[in-house]
């Protein structure tokens, strides 16, 4: 059977295909939508971990325990999973362990855009890279098997274009494992105490000794000897790029980049003439095709920033633009359209207050970071996930009185449990003075409304346990801890004033679900707001919140003096108006109204 | 337009929120559906709505890469006046350009900073010979819903492809709830009768 997939579509239906049993990830771009498919299949544990180190740690307890399993994460969620995965390369595992990194080049959507493939190789893991959804579907099942075969975890490396690409796929029905779950102690392989350890890290490098072999008759390491002028050794959506770019010329095209094929590639580099490493981010291949002694192009002429496409490949090669440059010049101005919070989004009235308090914000990772942007310009850091608390820690203790009143941290409810607990311990135990604003929304909304512990529903959306943030707050030894609502911005206002001015920590938490919260649990529909056009005054005090709803209109000549030098007067969109009433609570000519009925 | 040996390359762009993601994958599955190798490329992720979204949709008979090169797009498939004119590098000089009539303010439009630039019609047409101007939110209203808008919009499309139309309806059947599938297809056979 055939069917369109995206890469992460056809990742989890590859792993349902292997007889997956464990399969964990933490929400991130582009990787999201591999556990949330793995999640429809029949007979596979899902579940949403709270970070990415939980999720590789429960998939290597399965793989122990001798069952099949798959963690995925973007690529910076590797960071987070990086203590565990070093060492799980020295234990091995019983069943197979496959973690997915995806990697964003050009960050899409992410704060770098670090090359993972530099992890195979320090951590001395083998890696698999699918070029296209039909190698990401085969290339999970041969990676549980290589696993398997080699006693290691094994890395598929995904990037942007492969994980949110559609192309068809050929699929199979799962395979029929033998479940064999079994409690077997081995102390020396799992155990990593020094005495242990020593013994497993030769076993380490024998691996890739024994990988460095397997790679030279690894089918997917293929040649396509061509045209012999010129040979590009590429993987991934690379490969596509060139191959669509120079179908006549010579590949070698990698299916696994680490280890690599040390003697194929000298082979084909004496096949062809000229040879090129075509690879996005980092010099991986080129640097170690380089160690080998032989003469390759690479970075010298692509470049290391941002992602490649076929025209990559040509300006690289032929050194020309690929397109004759059409007269842009005579295109008007075109204003930029970023991504914007909602309308009615929960976190717009907060990031408004803020900005009007003119504090130091320690930002983090969300939908709320968006609020860096004009007009609301209410974040001043953003580094990773949960860090904003550590920021507010340490301008406290640097600047001391000259802090107090003047930083706060903001963290989304999601990325508090994903790793802002031990900042906020921090807090509490250092005696900081930080004021820490919990923007609990009721989901990973960034990444299209995942489920967390503090939502109460799993994955499948089975009702669970869940988080108290008062209780686990106070819990940690805060004492001042405030629950409001971001929509009620005179309480806001006061308790923002009230507790940035503490000299001691404290926790907001505003509370209110993500205006595209699913459940239907907002209730009736609120009237929508109009501007009457009499009562509006032009003062633009409505706009400063940002609401994509909000318009400003300016009037001809001859009405602005007619209606009293007005220049121009504000506009509800009411196809975007979901009617929260932030705007109505600032214009002090009350000329925001509530229209009667819902539209 | 639809020959096999060279691949067909059409990029669409929008505004997020106006279902420029749905319509790309209606084409893919029914060029899959008529034969052909296809590839869709797109990014989600960040809070979408209103921000610029593109969606490139390749087929023919082996397709490689998931993106268009630049200089190499058949069809311009804009939802928005403002988008269209952000892509013209992509497009080969005999493209065909299909806009949707429709302006969407970006925010420092709406804020009051920027204007909107109101002469792109103009300067699509100074460029390209084939500029298709639609009006497929005016369609969509006339089929019965104006959230129809990007299945009235393919509905005009579809007609520059030597494709089966019953093809397309089952396709959209298949992919939209059942609630608004007779809409839908109410609005992409007005869409496909346009001129």
């Amino acid at each position: 059977m055939k069917e369109l997939l995206t890469g992460n579509e056809a990742i989890a239906r590859g792993a349902y295909e292997a007889g997956v049993a464990v399969a964990t990830a933490y929400p991130g771009t582009p990787s999201t939508e591999i556990l949330e498919n793995m999640a429809a299949y029949e007979g596979v544990y899902a579940e949403w971990s709270p970070n990415e180190k939980v999720a590789l740690e429960v998939a290597t307890g399965a793989a122990i325990g001798g069952r099949r399993a798959l963690a995925a994460m973007k690529h910076v969620g590797v960071n987070v999973a990086a203590d565990p995965l070093f060492t799980v390369s020295y234990t091995g595992i019983k069943g197979g362990l496959v973690i997915v990194t995806a990697d964003d080049p050009e960050m899409h959507s992410s704060q770098n855009e670090q090359d993972n493939r530099n992890y195979a190789k320090f951590a001395k893991v083998p890696m698999l890279e699918p070029a296209d959804s039909q190698e990401a579907r085969d290339y999970i099942k041969l990676a549980f098997e290589l696993s398997e075969r080699f006693d290691t975890p094994v890395f598929v490396r995904t990037t942007t274009r492969v994980s949110h690409s559609k192309s068809i796929v050929e699929l199979s029905e799962p395979q029929q494992r033998p479940a064999a779950p079994a409690l077997e102690k081995q102390p020396d392989k799992y155990v990593m105490v020094p005495a242990h350890a020593r013994r497993r890290h030769p076993l380490v490098e024998q691996r890739i000794k024994d990988l460095e072999a397997f790679a030279e008759e690894f089918a997917e390491n293929r040649v396509e000897l061509q045209d012999p002028a010129v040979g590009i050794i590429a993987s991934g959506a690379c490969y596509q790029y060139a191959r669509e770019a120079f179908p006549g010329y010579s590949f070698l095209k990698l299916g696994m980049v680490y280890p690599l094929p040390k003697k194929k590639i000298k082979e084909f580099s004496r096949q062809v003439k000229k040879l090129y490493a075509f690879e996005e981010l980092d010099p991986f291949i080129e640097e170690q095709v380089k160690a080998l002694g032989i003469e390759i192009i690479g970075k010298d002429v692509f470049p290391s920033c941002g992602e490649f496409d076929p025209g990559t490949a040509e300006q690289g090669i032929r050194g020309i633009t690929g397109t004759e440059k059409k007269d842009t010049a005579a295109l008007p101005y075109l204003p930029p359209r970023p991504p914007t919070m909602c309308p009615g989004c929960p976190h717009r009235g907060l990031f408004y207050a803020l900005n009007k308090m003119k504090v130091f914000v320690a930002g983090d990772i969300g939908c709320y970071t968006l609020a860096c942007l004009p007009p609301l310009k209410a974040v001043d850091t953003c580094i990773c996930m949960g860090a904003s608390i550590g920021h507010a820690m340490g301008l406290d203790k640097a600047l001391g009185s000259a802090a107090l009143g003047r930083v706060v941290a903001v963290i989304g409810d999601s990325t508090f449990l994903h790793s802002g607990i031990t900042g906020l311990l921090d807090v509490a135990y250092n005696r900081g003075a930080c004021t820490v604003i919990i923007l609990d929304n009721w989901t990973t909304a960034m990444t299209g409304r995942q489920d967390h512990p503090g939502t109460g529903m799993t994955i499948r959306e089975e009702k669970t346990t869940k988080v108290d943030y008062v209780k686990l707050v106070k819990a940690l030894g805060i004492k001042q801890v405030k629950k409001v609502d971001p929509f009620d911005l005179k309480t806001l206002n006061k308790v923002l004033k009230k507790e940035i001015n503490r000299p001691e920590p404290s926790v907001i938490i505003t509370d209110s679900p993500c205006v595209l919260y699913r459940r239907g649990e907002k209730g009736a529909p609120r009237p929508l707001l109009y501007v009457e056009r009499s009562e509006c005054i032009g003062c633009k005090a409505c706009l400063q919140l940002g609401c994509p709803a909000l318009e400003w209109v300016t009037l001809p000549p001859q009405e602005q003096a007619a209606l009293k030098k007005k220049k121009g007067e504000a506009f509800i969109n009411p196809s975007l108006c979901v009617g929260c009433e932030l705007c109505s609570q600032l214009c002090r000519k009350g000329a925001i109204r509530k229209k009667d009925g819902n539209n | 337009m639809a020959t096999t040996d060279r691949v067909q390359n059409i990029l669409m762009v929008g505004v997020g929120g106006q279902g420029v993601i749905l319509a790309g994958e209606i084409i893919s599955e029914v060029m899959m559906r008529a034969g052909y190798d296809v590839k869709k490329s797109e990014v989600h992720g960040m809070a979408q709505r209103g921000g610029s979204v593109s969606s490139h949709v390749r087929f023919g008979s082996k397709v490689y890469s998931p993106l268009i090169k630049k200089g190499d797009a058949d069809v311009l498939f804009s939802f928005e006046l403002l988008e269209s004119a952000r892509y013209l590098d992509f497009m080969r000089s005999d493209a065909l350009i299909m806009v949707n009539s429709q302006k969407v303010l970006p925010p420092s439009v709406t804020l009051g900073v920027d204007t909107y630039p109101e002469q792109i019609p103009e300067i699509l047409r100074a460029r390209f010979s084939r500029v298709d101007i639609v009006d497929a939110l005016d369609i969509a209203k006339r089929a019965g819903n104006a959230r129809a808008l990007n299945v009235a919009f393919l509905g005009a499309l579809s007609r520059h492809f030597a494709v089966d139309e019953n093809l397309w309806k089952d396709v959209i059947s298949a992919m939209l709830p059942a609630k608004l599938v007779d809409v839908n297809i109410k609005a992409f056979l007005l869409g496909r009768k346009t001129d």
